[in-house]
């Protein structure tokens, strides 16, 4: 099992270098010269030689490389190109009001898909479970935009059950009335695929040996899907919700930005408008090494799960 | 297994129907794919008709009012708010105000345009569209067909760029091995280590400039790991295969066993995914142009209606999101089936 964990974490280290290599080609190659972005619209030349000279980008790559590298080893992304602000601090404060939606929103979408994936896999073929598959389909093809578009006119704006937008200062506050709105609205959205790649896993759980012998045991069917069926249509989307995390952690930028939520998700936004390239590059790195480490988590789980698994 | 016994269509008293034409006839026993392939055909037709410029050509004409309600709900549906002819600067185009840095120009844009048609056609504006007017008195349904096909054509080209390069490199990978295999193992696991959102922002980032075929680059070039993944294992597993080893010993060359003899017997994978990546490079799209770093000010998409719609929302004006809601829904939804449905027919095996 340690064996496993070290030379999995042995493997990090190309990968993470290819994700380096990636995101410097991009921003210190492709990107252009960023002086020009930060000297503003009259650009004097002394001034873009000295913003070069600050960020070094008048050496040659090689040597921008090994800073770079250097930056990513110490953790030390420098300061935020628009607000001064250092990029460390930016995560540090963006963090919390992001996990305060989306842990809510986890639980809630994975139990709530789970029940609808494990109700309309045991009614497999009929004319429910169809159209509920189809419903998934039309739900999963209308845009997130037109889901938080009207649910936010129509729930905020025209009935005022929620706020519109904003963030308080407490976590009840924040958790209770702030994320509700921005919770239901992801809960809906995740809902329609999420049923989908679950029913697929009941499915293949429900056709297995075991079950047959329950039955033929005279188990209930109560106890059958509840217990038998689910424990083990669980492990894999157990393993999915993990892998999905980093994705989300990121992905929620709609929402916290639609819902003026301080989060990870809004600042990537924020950074893509400005060009704020610290905070980006940043962020690709964080988020890959969370990708990374949760995939590691998530095959540990399914071994702990599932004894049949070999890691190999 | 079918595919390989269909590639081989000289053996003697091997009559039985290939794997195309089996595929086709179930495909067009399943009767919700058959609708699904009818409806994305038809937006196909659209697309063309609206490329070629036989609809829709004028959809930047400023016809009606500003903000001209549908025609079933009257001209006075639209009262409530700011009345017609007055410029329309009492909503920002940008939705999100807070940070107001979402396309500045396009209201510079607007109001030179709304200027310049002011003079002249203000007098002769209809009241009242077939499905409702936006901001400049421009015909929503013409910007929903003509958002279509830019949609369409994003998703369509970003979609084929994807596939084939997942395509080349998974072919390349599967089939040499060895050093190859490692060097493209390690590009897949770097793209997929960045979820891929954040990756299309970071790219869009950088190149900071918009339009049409930067948008299907973009998509594109980080879409292609999914395919890469299928293609190189079914290479994996045809390389080894009876009919390739046949090939090798009457001297076919590499280039030719990789895409004349293999190819084919993998291409049900690769049209499954260009299926599957025209639906995902249409969200996409939808999203990177409703914030504004999509297709570029004078080209109209659903993610910039949508973008466009969500202050008009507040207005109470609620047909542009609707046309471009149902016209995105329709599509993905028939292509979402089809896809499905082109899944089973091709695979029989899953379910």
């Amino acid at each position: 099992m340690l064996a496993y964990v070290v030379r999995r974490s042995w493997q990090f280290v190309p990968t993470l270098l290819g994700v380096v290599l990636l995101v410097f080609i991009l921003f210190n190659w492709i990107g252009g010269d960023p002086a020009y972005l930060l000297a503003g619209k009259m650009p004097d030349p002394e001034r873009i030689e000295n913003i070069r000279r600050q960020l070094g980008v008048d050496r040659p790559y090689a040597v921008q490389l090994w800073i770079f590298i250097k930056q990513v080893a110490t953790a030390d992304f420098g300061v935020s190109w628009s607000t001064n602000e250092s990029v460390s601090a930016i995560f540090a404060t963006r963090l919390g009001p992001s996990l305060t939606v989306l842990v809510p929103m986890l639980v809630i979408s994975t139990l709530m898909s789970m029940a609808a994936a494990m109700f309309v896999a045991y009614l497999r073929g009929s004319l429910t479970d169809r159209a509920i598959m189809i419903g998934c389909t039309v739900g999963q093809s209308i845009s997130i935009l037109v889901y938080i578009l009207v649910f936010q006119y129509v729930l905020a704006y025209r009935f005022g059950w929620f706020p519109v937008q904003g963030w308080g200062s407490g976590f009840a506050e924040n958790l209770f009335v702030y994320s509700a709105l921005p919770v239901i609205v992801g809960v809906i959205v995740s809902l329609a695929p999420d049923t989908r790649l679950y029913r697929s896993f009941f499915l293949e759980e429900i056709n297995q040996d075991y079950v047959r012998t329950a039955r033929a045991k005279g188990m209930s069917e109560t106890r059958v899907m509840w217990v038998h069926v689910l424990r083990n249509a669980a492990i894999p989307i157990v393993t999915n919700v993990m892998i999905q995390l980093p994705g989300l952690l990121a992905g929620a930028f709609l929402i916290e930005r639609f819902f003026s939520i301080p989060g990870i998700g809004r600042e990537v936004i924020l950074a893509v408008e400005r060009s704020d390239f610290p905070v980006i590059k940043a962020v690709t790195i964080y988020v890959a090494i969370a990708t990374m480490v949760l995939n590691l988590v998530a095959d540990l789980l399914y071994k702990a799960v599932d004894p049949r698994v070999q890691l190999k | 297994m079918n595919a390989g016994a269909a590639s081989f269509p000289g053996v003697p008293g091997s009559a039985s129907p290939g794997l195309w034409a089996l595929a086709w006839r179930r495909l067009r026993r399943d009767r919700v794919g058959f609708v699904s392939l009818a409806i994305v055909l038809l937006f196909l037709a659209l697309m063309a008709a609206s490329g070629v410029g036989l609809i829709a050509a004028d959809w930047s004409k400023e016809v009606g009012v500003s903000y001209a309600p549908p025609g079933f709900m009257g001209p006075g549906a639209a009262d409530s708010s700011a009345a017609p002819s007055f410029a329309p600067d009492a909503s920002p185009g940008s939705p999100i105000e807070e940070t107001g840095i979402a396309d500045p120009l396009a209201e510079t844009l607007a109001e030179i345009r709304k200027e310049l048609a002011g003079m002249s056609a203000s007098e002769a504006r209809a009241p009242t569209l077939a499905f409702g007017g936006d901001k400049w008195g421009r015909d929503v349904l013409k910007k929903a067909i003509k958002g279509t096909e830019t949609s369409m054509l994003v998703g369509l080209v970003a979609a084929a760029l994807a596939v084939f390069l997942g395509t080349v490199f998974g072919a390349y990978a599967g089939y040499y091995g060895g050093r190859a295999d490692d060097f493209f193992n390690w590009i897949y696991s770097v793209f997929t280590s960045i979820p891929y959102l954040l990756l299309v922002l970071a790219i869009a980032a950088v190149l900071n400039q918009k339009g049409v075929l930067t948008v299907i680059l973009i998509l594109g070039l980080t879409g292609w790991t999914g395919t890469f993944r299928l293609v190189r294992a079914e290479y994996m597993r045809h390389k080894a295969r009876e009919y390739v080893l046949a090939a090798d010993a009457i001297g076919v060359s590499h280039a030719q066993r990789i895409f004349v003899h293999i190819f084919p017997n993998v291409s049900h994978v690769v049209l499954v995914q260009l299926s599957l990546h025209v639906v995902l490079f249409i969200k996409s799209e939808v999203i990177l142009s409703f914030l504004g770093f999509g297709v570029g000010v004078d080209t109209v998409s659903w993610g910039s209606m949508l973008n466009e719609s969500s202050s008009e929302l507040l207005l109470g004006q609620w047909w542009q999101l609707a046309a471009a809601t149902v016209a995105m829904a329709v599509l993905v939804t028939a292509f979402s089936l089809f896809t499905d449905a082109l899944r089973d027919a091709l695979d029989p095996r899953l379910k």
